[in-house]
């Protein structure tokens, strides 16, 4: 993995910075010893690992501010941190840059249940959200699986997804507002617990920016009413093909479950082995579907449900009749990931979204990709939205094996974004796809979107190295390119 | 007479901005025209229609999604979808009317442009949440693309965001996908019929929150004050001797016979309830959607969309109200103010942006006489940083300002 060209002289001023940053953050909110540094040398996505510089840990946005400014002026790298749950290296830490962590903005600052909003330092959890409301049966719909670690600011900087996204909405389509720090350490509020934007929509374009547009220091998200009754059904299919038309079948019949989840047989094996949580082993794929809302409605759709299941060839289904039994159905799909841990050393999440008709021919061309490259892969979808997850199983300690998932990584989603997906559903594409954005986008494309960054931050310092393969310098890509009178015209229509 | 440029393909239409580059001549981008007073008056030499970039090009049912070009009717939009039983679950609105044009030319395009949304904003969001992806040409004579035909994606900047809402300011789209749902199988409303004796505003507001803060999944949630209700086409709503407030439930037959009844028992302590079943709830909130209660109203020029915290909707109307003449009605929740003002001086922008200080919200005028839009802040005022980050994105996709140039702000 390529990284942005190490400026040895911010290293050699590393003191000096770090006694400047003192004065900003006093106390042991500034990380200079390289065993404590250590805590931070990577993020979710644990096959790259870098020391950072200095980290530092403020606690109110007037330090952010100042730290932004002081690093603006002293031309030196930020790489912003929330949890450090990500998964595809957006908090990787560079030798030459500071890591801002959001950690200790932790405070919840209003509930406004008429309002239907939380008000929230950007360091509390997205499962503490819920938390905080769910006494008012209120909660907070986006429910990425690391819920119970992750930050609400990573959140909303990856536009975090999870299991409810195809009923609820993405973090961006829950995110009201947002407090801000850009990188010349001006501070800026967008949106509030109001509707849209009076301008242009700056609030959507931060959701999902990987943290290279600004710091974010609060968050205004809407929260929902918990629905009455959750039922789930666990529906057993003779092939994975059976399994996707079903899944077709149940949207087409104009039903959007509040999750809708498949796995395949190593998946199940793998779950069941773990969590024991009654899954049927003589299936290939195997589905979850949730539906919630009123009772009525619930009771109706999962009749609904079972009856479409029964048509496209399900070879097993059960309804759970409870909350406990509900939970057990889920039990072996969250613990997915850790289950897969259990039959293989090491594992490659990967992340990319195909359309849902498509889901046939991807799942057949993932063989190939695996047989080519001699690995296994393992699979669980949402289905629902098309969102995959192929977990590459190899070994680290054999040589040649990282690089060999690698590249069934790239195969991989290279393959969704030929099928007219996309390179990231939910995880983001930090360092982990970043070389390959080439494969969705055009060069035109992508300068397009950095003449957006060069608005927020003209100088590259926020997280260098994510996202996009390579910067080009703000005044380059600000240049026109017009060459008068030799511009060929068809005939345009005119009036 | 200025050029009209009509570009009937991609090629064409990259040519036509490339040709308004190379001259220097700044383009107003129009396709239905419908909204073509909505925003500052731009200074622009020629005009750019691309109502001829009409066409659906996919619409897969089981996708969930549509790709169409961006002048395609949003007539013929909802017949296709209508025909496979599904449905733009922002609910569009057509303000051709309320604007002294016509029905129905509205396109996808300014739709999008415009960032519009209709009363199921509260629940399924605005235009801004429903582009999956889109392909444009800059002002730079480039074309780009965002997005895809996915629900799910965090693949680079979301800049299906940014072009939603932006006005044809940076870039002119050629096609756009938009996220596409089915319809629901039932739809009910419930009103609460105050009585004459009812005072002010501030109960509805308290009554939609508790509707809203239900697990009865309310998709929509309006209140028009006595004053508005004689002008709707409902008789159950024209008959209300005071202000009506509207709760909608949708979804399934069992479901939506359930809710309401269970919401009717909840909220019938506030007063008097009626039920609208498929065809008198489809005209209620189409009038709601569509600001139909403004149409025609000669005696109120100014029309504005006030964006506010639900619960501070009729307290933000009223400190207005009480220095402008007007009337007001409210939706979104409460969040939603259409408010339409006599023939104040400076439109009453002054007044509206005070009173939006305290809680804080976004303030638009929609409707109005081109010398009073091309002199008071039409959209609300940007903060410092707000205002430079909003001038460096212009530049970045129009630096020669050849794209509705002023169309939002002096410059922009």
């Amino acid at each position: 993995m390529q990284m942005p060209k190490t400026d040895e002289s911010v290293i050699a001023r590393r003191e000096e910075l770090a006694a400047g940053l003192r004065e900003i953050v006093p106390g042991e909110g500034v990380i200079d010893g390289e065993e404590e540094l250590r805590a931070f040398d990577c993020d979710g996505l644990m096959a790259y690992k870098q020391l950072p510089l200095i980290v530092v840990l403020p606690e109110t946005t007037k330090q952010v501010s100042d730290i932004l400014k002081y690093c603006h002026a002293n031309n030196v790298k930020i790489v912003p941190r929330g949890a450090g749950t990500g998964l595809s290296g957006g908090a990787l830490p560079l030798a030459d840059a500071i890591t801002l962590g959001l950690g200790k903005f932790k405070k919840i600052l209003d509930i406004d249940f008429e309002n239907r909003c939380v008000v929230t330092q950007p360091g509390v959890t997205n499962l503490g959200i819920t938390t905080a409301v769910e006494h008012a049966g209120f909660y907070y719909a986006p429910d990425p699986s690391s819920q119970i670690a992750c930050s609400i600011g990573g959140n909303v900087a990856e536009n975090s997804g999870g299991v409810h996204c195809l009923k609820y909405g993405l973090t961006t389509n829950n995110v009201l507002g947002v407090e801000m720090v850009m990188m010349n350490g001006e501070i800026i509020r967008l949106g509030g617990k109001h509707l849209d934007s009076g301008g242009l929509d700056l609030l959507g374009v931060i959701t999902g920016s990987e943290g290279l547009l600004g710091v974010i220091t609060e968050v205004t998200v809407r929260i929902l009413k918990k629905p009455e009754t959750a039922r789930a059904l666990l529906i057993g299919f003779p092939t994975m093909i059976d399994a996707g038309n079903c899944v077709a079948d149940v949207i087409a019949a104009g039903i959007i479950p509040g999750g809708m989840e498949l796995m395949d047989k190593q998946i199940i094996h793998a779950a069941e082995d773990f969590v024991h949580a009654g899954y049927p082993l003589d299936v290939e794929g195997l589905m979850v579907v949730e539906l919630d809302g009123p009772d009525a409605e619930v009771n109706y759709l999962v009749e609904r449900v079972e009856e479409i299941a029964n048509t496209a060839n399900a070879s097993y289904i059960r309804i759970s009749e409870n909350e406990d039994e509900r939970a057990r159905f889920w039990s072996g799909r969250k613990n997915a990931f850790p289950a897969v841990g259990r039959i293989s050393p090491d594992y490659i999440c990967v992340d990319g979204t195909i359309p849902r008709k498509k889901l046939a021919e991807v799942l057949r061309r993932m063989e190939g990709i695996s047989e080519k490259h001699d690995l296994r892969v393992a699979n669980v979808f949402h289905a629902g939205d098309g969102n995959l997850h192929p977990l590459i199983l190899f070994d680290a300690n054999i040589e040649g094996e990282l690089e060999r998932a690698e590249l069934v990584c790239a195969d991989i989603l290279t393959l969704c974004v030929e099928v007219g997906g996309v390179l990231s559903g939910e995880h983001g594409i930090g360092v982990e796809k970043r070389d390959l954005m080439g494969t969705m986008f055009t060069e035109d494309d992508l300068k397009q979107q950095q003449r957006l960054k060069c608005a927020f931050d003209p100088g590259h310092l926020l997280n260098p190295g994510k996202v996009y393969p390579e910067l080009h310098r703000c005044a380059e890509l600000g240049k026109m390119h017009v060459h008068h009178g030799k511009l060929p015209f068809p005939d345009i229509p005119r009036l | 007479m200025a050029d009209t440029l009509k570009p009937e393909n991609d090629v064409q239409l990259l040519d036509a901005i490339k040709w308004a580059i190379s001259e220097k001549t700044p383009l107003e981008v129009v396709a239905g025209g419908s909204k073509r007073t909505y925003g500052r008056p731009t200074q622009t030499a020629a005009t750019l229609d691309v109502s001829g970039l009409a066409k659906i090009k996919i619409y897969e049912p089981a996708e969930l999604y549509m790709t169409a070009q961006a002048g395609a009717r949003m007539s013929e939009i909802d017949a296709a979808l209508l025909d496979a039983g599904q449905q733009l679950s922002f609910e569009p609105p057509d303000l051709g009317p309320l604007l002294g044009g016509s029905e129905n030319v509205a396109t996808l395009g300014g739709i999008v442009a415009t960032n519009l949304a209709g009363p199921r904003r509260i629940k399924d969001g605005a235009a801004r949440d429903h582009v999956l992806g889109f392909n444009a040409v800059s002002g730079r004579g480039e074309i780009f693309k965002s997005g895809g035909t996915v629900v799910k994606n965090v693949s680079g900047f979301d800049m299906s965001k940014l072009m939603a809402g932006s006005f044809g300011t940076l870039g002119v789209m050629s096609t756009i996908t938009v996220k596409v749902l089915p319809m629901p199988e039932k739809v009910r409303t419930l009103l609460i019929r105050w009585g004459a004796d009812v005072p002010d505003d501030h109960v509805a507001m308290t009554a939609m929150s508790q509707a809203l803060g239900s697990a009865h999944d309310v998709s929509a949630a309006a209140h028009l004050p006595a004053a508005i209700t004689g002008r709707s086409g409902v008789d159950y709503v024209k008959s209300s001797s005071g202000g009506v407030t509207a709760l909608r439930l949708e979804g399934p037959e069992p479901s939506v016979k359930h809710r309401t009844q269970v919401l009717k028992d909840e909220i019938k302590g506030f007063a008097e309830i009626e039920e609208l079943h498929t065809k008198n709830s489809a005209t209620l909130w189409r009038e709601i959607r569509d600001v139909q209660p403004f149409v025609n109203c000669d005696n109120l020029p100014y029309v504005w969309r006030i964006s506010v915290p639900p619960t501070s909707g009729s307290h933000v109307a009223a400190s207005i109200l009480q220095y402008l003449g007007g009337e007001v009605f409210y939706d979104w929740g409460g969040g939603l103010i259409w408010l339409a003002l006599t023939a104040v001086p400076g439109a009453g922008a002054e007044t509206i942006r005070a009173a939006l200080m305290e809680m804080g919200g976004h303030a638009t005028l929609v409707r109005a006489p081109s010398d009073i839009r091309g002199s008071v802040a039409v959209f609300q005022p940007l903060s410092g940083p707000e205002a430079m980050v909003t001038a460096k994105i212009k530049e970045g996709f129009d630096p020669d300002g050849i794209l509705n140039p002023g169309r939002m702000y002096a410059g922009i």
